[in-house]
């Protein structure tokens, strides 16, 4: 790990490596992790706990004919079997979806996808519930698939969701955004227009830990409590009180420690309504946790978008707009997690860090015989596919115009003085400073020296390649009036309790899944009210012990919970001023502050620090009209805008001419997150970030065969890179604050995975210039860049 | 190997295990729980086909308190290394190093180092998966299997022992005990395999071993390679090379010999024109590589 620019110290902390506040400190949650003492779902025990099982089906499009489960429910230790039909008697066969669709618990009338949910077995332990399964025994009368999402529209292909009333295709929605005619004319009076299909294949996101639950019903008082893998608790406990009807004051919802999530664990799985329903059924509580095949197989994936990308510009590269039609594959139920009103998610910000005059997208989604999901994956609500897009189609243009593509990028940013920057469709960008970053980038990466050792090695046939990204980020939803999830707006809640003594507890809604949150939001609260992060608890995942709010996912735990605990600890500190006065027998205007303590202006001897006035407000001395005898204070934060997180990323890479093979040698992240809280939280998000990013490029794709068998069902065939697989990273910074956040702070959270795709495969196709190579597909295998080189590069899908 | 197509559960059907103190213990035990019995060594291949209900044995023989299986000697003219020496420890031996690099350079690139520290050469070549690095290794060294079972024990080449994929000579009632890899003197090997990560199974791999005589000429050559459904070596490939003094143009000739008696199949690790390219590119730098190192090899 190499930094450029060391965070300054903390003046406050007297030792740097403990800053009060903001600065390099290590995560408060470290200790349990590194000691095996970590408490994740699959180590709950609860007494007299059930395990469930579910069998899947093994085909992608049959219709059910019949379901017999005589058998196992003759297995000595299984205690029930449930099956669609159990369900539809509860109502419960289907469950409505984050995008306005249903979704099967188990298959009532026919399997939409392999390994969707078709029976649930309850028994006394984990074993024999997979014994079970086996027992089961079903018929199938075997449909067509739809598997390839160009073909899903084709007259006559057989239509997936017959369920629908009225439904005779396999289309989602048509969706539109920029001014079509607008853009058109740019176009067409444009010196240069290049055209490319750029495809991003379907990832997963493929958490260290998979998904599972444990339900436990109380049959006496009704009360359900649900242990589950989720990234967002309260909105899950909404969700069940008004899908199943329980009352949301008698449901909790307690996620431990979780082992990633990268938005896979955001929606609702069938998995966990079958525990609950376990529970309901058996009166015990009953654990859930799928296998690995499981998890990829049947939990939410990512991207999956056909771009046909577009871009004008001027002869001497001036860009005049970006266009794009997409086909959107969003499997067999469109169970998208996003929170916008519109079915692309935030996919609209594909005009990237640029001035354009005119841009204007059409996306059309379709049903296809897959799993369904479709938003997850660090991917900020589609925004990765965004910049994929832009970044490939910039790197096209650079080639056509034979320019620099760092230089063409330097001189079509927005400028700083254009911030607030509205772009074409719709986005008010908070704040931005370009140019610094893209420069920082190319100066720490030597990029002249870089270009000459290209040269060099291309007259000797080696091949190497440079490749430049350049992003904006767009995270941190709300505001609530633009962006909700099933109705609950996109604001978050914060409890600030300061104990007399001085220690301090703060109580947030998100949930962290390795974030950090733990040490963050101490450092948040220490920086404003002067108190070591030590001294501060953060409590988070658990329903009845925090405030409502939306959850961890696009970015947003900084840029909305953030600014949640930031105005929390600002009111405790307002309101010590007052008991402050009182202790000091003067008026809270005679006071001044300075980091943890109030002291009387003039007299800095005389002043009280935040443990004196905590004890204060639990004491004895008379505290002034409408001030209650605490310290505590509690806000929902409802941010005012987006942030816009950028970077600009350089790799290296270098091909073996003979095999194909793809060695990523060096990558130069920069990124401008706004205020740094904590840099070395921040720099492993990045690493984090970049890695997967690796993966993306180089190696991942959720691969089907023209049956519907998924042929990236366990870690042999889905791979993620390795340490083997990625450089020393080399990370640098700007500092942007947003003007509307209240510590200026950003959110990193998914700038990496957003950031390198494109810049590695820029990096490839760069290297593969000699043998006329313009644009290849991800994944980047040597067989698939092999291909390429021989002309006959192809899309993966 | 592939994972299974599909959806397959990854919790093993039940099974009975048992282990066994001795080598005899291990051939009786093997007699006692019949054909529905299997040996488990490292249990990196059995377990995961297991756990996929891929495989479903009655009954596992552990064979890992078995000390003396895990050797590796230096006798006479032959290196013995014992069925249940661990990749690592082949991997840091001082005298497959200088002797047979080849096998160093497979090490390397089996897997990785958490799976090293268990996985064995008698599970390796007993597995006998057609994208396994040691049994091209073997093919190339042509080395020997020493196999024991109740009626004592017999040698058998590599070129015997392999039967096909996922089949051996060695019998059910049977136990691999040893490999024994003949010293040669001005010799040299190399392997080299690529992978879509490391320690996925290759794409394609290949190996070769050369013996000079006195003069500089090859006497002996073998060449292999694996997951591109060859079975043992490429005898035409190496008789280009037998008898001349190594050469680029040879080399070339060889590799394009071996690519096109090879078998490749099209699947997620890439087409069938793109694994026999690799044929023909990893066979010519394993050539100039053995032949470099057997050049500057003792005299032994």
């Amino acid at each position: 790990m190499t930094t450029v620019q060391e965070h300054a110290p903390n003046p406050a902390a007297g030792d740097p490596g403990r800053p009060i506040g903001f600065g390099r400190l290590q995560r408060k949650e470290d200790p349990r992790f590194v000691r095996g003492k970590g408490n994740y779902l699959d180590d709950i025990v609860l007494p007299g706990m059930l395990h469930g099982a579910i069998l899947r089906a093994p085909v992608a499009h049959a219709r059910l004919v019949s379901i017999d489960t005589t058998e196992a429910l003759a297995h000595p230790k299984v205690l029930a079997v449930i099956t669609g039909k159990d369900l539809q008697a509860l109502n419960l066969a289907w469950a409505p979806t984050l995008s306005a669709d249903v979704q099967a618990v188990l298959v009532t009338d026919k399997v939409r996808f392999q390994g969707q949910e078709v029976a649930f077995v309850v028994a006394e332990d984990r074993y024999a519930a997979r014994d079970a399964l086996e027992l089961i025994d079903v018929e199938y009368d075997m449909l067509p698939p739809v598997i390839d999402a160009r073909r899903a529209l084709d007259p006559g292909a057989p239509v997936i969701r017959d369920d629908i009333e009225g439904r005779t295709d396999n289309r989602i929605f048509d969706w539109e955004i920029g001014d079509a005619a607008e853009t058109e004319a740019v176009f067409a009076a444009a010196d240069v227009v290049v055209a490319q299909e750029v495809v991003y294949p379907r990832v997963h996101p493929a958490p260290m830990e998979t998904c599972g639950a444990v339900a436990d019903f109380d049959p006496v008082d009704g009360r359900l409590t649900l242990y589950e893998t989720t990234q967002a608790p309260h909105a899950h406990r909404t969700l069940y009180a008004i899908v199943a009807g329980i009352p949301e004051h008698k449901i909790r919802i307690a996620s431990p420690d979780i082992g990633g999530g990268f938005g896979n664990k955001v929606g609702i799985y069938p998995g966990y309504v079958l525990a609950v329903v376990g529970s309901i059924v058996t009166g015990k509580p009953v654990k859930w946790v799928e296998d690995r095949s499981e998890n990829l197989m049947s939990t939410s994936f990512a991207r999956d978008y056909i771009m046909q990308g577009e871009i004008a510009a001027t002869k001497d590269g001036k860009i005049l707009a970006v266009r794009t039609s997409v086909l959107a594959d969003h499997g067999a139920f469109n169970a998208t997690a996003q929170p916008t009103k519109t079915p692309a998610g935030f996919f609209s910000i594909f005009t990237g860090s640029y001035d354009l005059k005119a841009a204007y997208c059409k996306v059309t989604g379709v049903y296809t015989n897959k799993a369904p999901g479709g938003v997850a994956y660090a991917c900020s609500f589609r925004v990765t596919e965004a910049v994929y897009l832009v970044e490939r189609m910039v790197d096209i243009l650079a080639r056509k115009l034979e320019m620099d593509p760092a230089e063409l990028r330097l001189k079509n940013f927005i400028k700083p003085e254009q911030f607030p920057y509205a772009n074409k469709t719709g986005w008010v960008y908070d704040s931005g400073n370009y140019e610094p970053a893209m420069r920082l980038s190319m100066k720490m990466a030597g990029y002249e020296d870089l270009r000459r050792e290209q040269l060099e090695k291309r007259e000797r046939g080696e091949l190497m390649g440079i490749g430049v990204s350049f992003f904006t980020e767009t995270v941190g939803a709300g505001p609530r009036k633009h962006f909700d999830i099933v109705g609950l707006g996109m604001a978050d809640g914060a409890e600030l309790r300061v104990h007399p003594t001085g220690k301090a507890v703060v109580r947030i809604s998100v949930q962290s899944q390795g974030q950090g949150h733990e040490t963050t939001f101490a450092q948040i609260v220490a920086e404003e009210l002067g108190i070591p992060p030590e001294s501060i608890d953060v409590v988070h995942g658990d329903t009845d012990q925090t405030p409502f709010g939306l959850g961890t996912y696009g970015s947003r735990s900084t840029p909305v919970s953030g600014g949640a605990v930031a105005l929390v600890a600002r009111k405790v500190r307002d309101k010590a001023r007052f008991i402050a006065a009182a202790m000091l027998e003067t008026r809270p205007e005679d006071l001044e502050w300075e980091k943890g303590r109030w002291f009387v202006k003039g007299d800095p001897s005389a002043g009280k620090t935040i443990a004196e006035i905590a004890f204060g407000a639990h004491g004895t001395v008379a505290l002034p009209e409408g001030i209650d005898g605490n310290l505590d204070a509690e806000v929902t934060y409802d941010p005012p805008n987006l942030t816009f997180p950028f970077g600009a990323y350089i790799c290296v890479v270098d091909v073996d001419a003979g095999t194909g093979h793809v060695k990523v040698r060096r990558f130069i992240a920069v990124d401008d997150c706004g205020t740094r809280i904590n840099p070395m939280i921040i720099e492993g998000q990045v690493h984090g970030g970049l890695t997967d990013g690796v993966g993306m490029a180089l190696m991942e794709i959720i691969a089907f065969d023209e049956e519907g068998n998924c042929l990236s069902g366990s870690f042999m065939d889905y791979l993620i890179p390795t340490a083997m697989e990625v450089p020393d990273w080399e990370t640098g910074f700007t500092v942007t604050p947003s003007p509307h956040h209240p510590i200026g702070a950003k959110g990193i959270g998914e700038s990496a995975t957003v950031g390198s795709p494109p810049a590695i495969v820029n990096a490839i196709v760069d290297a593969l210039m000699p043998y006329g190579v313009t644009h290849m597909d991800m994944p980047c295998t040597p067989a698939r860049v092999w291909e390429a080189m021989q002309g006959r590069a192809r899309p993966p899908v | 190997m592939s994972g299974p197509k599909g959806w397959t559960m990854q919790i093993p059907a039940p099974f009975d295990y048992e282990r066994a103190s001795d080598v005899a213990n291990a051939l009786t035990l093997l007699e006692r729980h019949g054909p529905e019995s299997r040996i488990i060594a490292g249990g990196h291949s059995l377990l995961p086909m297991m756990k996929l209900r891929l495989a479903r044995p009655e009954w596992l023989i552990d064979i890992n308190d078995l000390a003396e299986l895990e050797f590796i000697r230096r006798e006479g003219d032959q290196l013995r290394v014992g069925a249940l020496t661990r990749h690592t420890a082949l991997l840091e031996s001082a005298d497959v190093a200088e002797l047979f690099p080849i096998i160093r350079d497979a090490e390397q690139v089996i897997a990785d180092p958490v799976v090293r520290n268990r996985g064995t050469i008698g599970g390796s070549l007993c597995q006998a998966d057609p994208a396994e690095d040691l049994s091209t290794v073997c093919d190339v060294l042509r080395a020997q299997a020493v196999i024991r079972g109740p009626d004592g024990e017999r040698i058998v080449a590599m070129s015997d022992f392999h039967r096909g994929p996922y089949e051996t000579a060695v019998a059910q009632n049977e136990l691999l005990y040893e490999v024994r890899f003949t010293i040669r003197p001005r010799s040299g090997s190399a392997y080299e395999k690529v992978e879509r990560r490391v320690g996925d199974w290759a794409v394609v791999a290949a190996g070769a071993a050369v013996g000079l005589s006195a003069d500089g000429t090859v006497e002996e050559t073998a060449i292999g390679l694996t997951a591109v459904g060859l079975d043992g070596t490429v005898p035409e490939a190496e008789a280009v090379l037998r008898g001349q003094q190594p050469r680029e143009d040879l080399f070339v000739e060889a590799a394009r010999i071996a690519a096109a008696a090879c078998h490749p199949v099209d699947d997620q690790r890439g087409p069938v024109d793109y694994k026999r390219h690799l044929a023909d590119e990893l066979t010519r730098r394993v050539l100039r590589r053995a032949c470099a190192r057997a050049a500057g090899a003792k005299e032994g």
